[in-house]
């Protein structure tokens, strides 16, 4: 043994200061239910039974997606090594409108709304999910192991599949064409309860998966040949996390439809609150966080703008700009 | 003993090991040199198993590395990689902890933290322990990485250019701990060094690289001489007796 065991300095005491992150994510936690409470109770119209189910489904739905999102952003930074990409760079938004365009282009829009919308969901991500694995056991997994050229791929793949989706689009009526651009932006609201359930027992099942990972996960954000020094089966852990994440993006995306930009902002910003690396509290500030947003988005676009539905355009415009903000900073560095 | 039997690793039409068989660990000290591109870090790699040999195998007393779980090998070798960069935004302190996941797998006990007291004091690391690594000199962070390597606890312990970016009171001290922890602790040390004076001083046993294969293998005495390193070098080398000590003169 490298020393014997001498009287070891006590662990220094945390104290419950606003530094300690367990203080933060408490904090933001508070948040979340003040801006949830607020959003049930404000402003009822007509019968305060029936608002109060369809927000409460709203507010699920937003639970749900803030998990998955947020979740598994930084699961994708840490095995991809990187902050800004997401997981929808591996073409997770471009696949799913290719999905609708087909079902759309070939049985028409009224098929397409009349499908029974738990059938659609688990084609929609039955079909992400086998794409993104067999992309990445194909970039990932053989002998060439490079996450780069799977990035890569992913990327060239998407504008492919875009590019034939807006080709798809071009030759139909303007009706199926309308049916069509209503998927393509997310919606919180009024979600199909049974889907919600479906989609909240897969993000469930992901987050359980994560739980003993965490501290795995802290040694792979040291980078790869560290990890594998510290004892981690690098490849097989990173595989298991990646199928995890590309489930969890797949149901939360075949919900409410693509997103791209959010979890970049929810990410990063959790990083920065934070203040720690540790996955124990990255991965709750992220959620709760996306939690945030989405709640008092809605909020201010309800109350402050009468304006319903549009949240997830407004939060894709502002996840865009920080986006382009991360990537020049980047460079001017 | 860390036995490597005709190892070959190809990087396209260069082999960086080529037909390598060599065992390592006899001794405490082995000093592994050799210029740029010899094969030196490949190695490394092959017995830290970063990379997968093309043939040949890897044995670690005994065990075969492909086959062993990563978790057991880390508990039996740590290795520092030439260049170590991290994304994370870490402490000192963080990054010794890792060094102790192997055992704890992250949750600490008192033995740990002993480990990691001890690994931050034998390295001057006190100071700087609730440091970022991104605000550290070069010399500070490399003294974190051969801290955390510490704290890992293994019995054979490699280091790859340990000395880099380091001043000169520094080398001396990494030196004189690589010694410490052959002489004292048991450890079996290799460590890949390019001052051959560092490793005439410090080693016990020399093992020169050229082209991926192994181009000498001698104590120190049959090492420093003359012929032997004009060979490896291919330039001139004097050898002198400096208070009984052999010395070389490379700077022509
Ligand atoms: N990942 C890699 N890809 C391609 N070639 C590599 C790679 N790593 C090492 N090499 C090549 O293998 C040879 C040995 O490299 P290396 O083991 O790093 O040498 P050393 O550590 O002795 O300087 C060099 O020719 C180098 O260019
Ligand atoms: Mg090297």
């Amino acid at each position: 043994m490298l020393i014997d065991v001498v009287e070891a300095p006590a662990p220094p005491r945390r104290r419950l200061t606003w530094s300690s992150p367990a203080v933060r994510i408490g904090m933001l936690g508070a948040v979340v239910v003040a801006l949830a409470a607020t959003y049930l109770f404000t402003d009822i119209p007509g019968s305060f039974t029936f608002a109060l189910r369809v927000r409460s489904l709203t507010i699920a739905a937003m639970a749900v997606v803030a998990v998955a999102v947020g979740v598994s952003t930084v699961v994708f930074h840490t095995i991809t090594g990187n902050r800004i990409l997401t997981p929808s760079i591996m073409g997770f938004d471009a696949f799913y409108m290719l999905i609708s365009t087909v079902i759309v282009f070939v049985a028409g829009g009224v098929t397409f709304l009349r499908t029974d919308p738990l059938t659609l969901w688990v084609v929609q991500v039955l079909v992400m999910v086998a794409f993104s694995t067999l992309l990445f056991t194909w970039l990932f997994g053989g002998k060439r192991r490079s996450l780069h050229l799977m990035l890569l791929v992913g990327i060239v793949l998407g504008t492919f599949f875009r590019s034939l989706t807006e080709w798809m689009q071009r030759m139909l009526d303007p009706l199926d064409f309308q049916i069509l651009t209503d998927t393509a932006f997310a919606s919180l609201t009024r979600p199909d309860p049974t889907l919600l359930a479906a989609t909240a027992v897969i993000v469930a099942g992901g987050c359980a998966a994560i739980v003993p990972l965490v501290r795995t996960l802290d040694v792979l954000s040291l980078g790869e040949s560290a990890a594998v020094g510290l004892g981690v089966n690098h490849r097989r852990v990173v595989m298991a996390l990646f199928i995890i994440v590309s489930v969890m993006v797949a149901a939360s995306t075949a919900l409410v439809g693509p997103i791209l930009f959010f979890g970049l902002i929810v990410a990063n910003l959790a990083y920065s609150y934070a203040g720690t690396f540790r996955h124990r509290w990255a991965l709750p500030a992220a959620a709760l966080l996306g939690a945030v947003f989405l709640l008092a988005g809605q909020l201010i676009l309800e109350q402050v703008f009468s304006f319903g539905a549009s949240l997830s355009i407004v939060i894709e415009f502002a996840g865009g700009l920080f986006f382009l903000v991360l990537v020049l900073r980047k460079g001017a560095r | 003993m860390i036995a490597l039997d005709h190892v070959t690793k190809r990087y396209g039409n260069t082999a960086a090991l080529d037909d390598v068989s060599l065992t390592l660990g006899d001794v405490g000290v082995t000093a592994l040199l050799g210029p740029n591109g010899a094969g030196k870090s490949t190695l490394f790699s092959v017995v830290g198993r970063l990379v997968q040999a093309d043939a040949g195998t890897v044995t670690i007393d005994g065990r075969d590395v492909a086959e062993t779980p990563s978790s057991d090998l880390a508990r039996t070798l740590a290795v520092l990689r030439q260049d170590n960069h991290i994304a994370a935004r870490l402490t000192v302190h963080d990054l010794v902890e890792f060094g102790r996941f192997p055992h704890s797998k992250g949750r600490l006990t008192v033995e740990d933290r002993d480990h990691i007291e001890r690994a931050l004091d034998y390295l001057d690391l006190e100071p700087l322990r609730d440091r970022f690594l991104d605000e550290l000199s070069g010399g500070q962070r490399q003294r974190a990485f051969v801290a955390m390597i510490l704290a890992q606890d293994t019995r054979y312990v490699l280091l790859d250019e340990p000395l880099n970016n380091l001043d000169l009171r520094h080398m001396t001290e990494i030196m004189r701990l690589i010694r410490q922890l052959a002489d004292e602790w048991g450890k079996t040390v290799i460590v890949v060094l390019h001052d051959i004076n560092f490793a005439a001083r410090y080693a016990d046993r020399i093992v020169a690289l050229r082209d991926g294969r192994v181009v000498a293998d001698a104590d120190v005495s049959g090492f420093m001489r003359p012929d032997v390193l004009a060979d490896i070098y291919d330039s001139p080398v004097e050898v002198h007796q400096i208070d009984g000590k052999p010395v070389a003169l490379y700077y022509e």
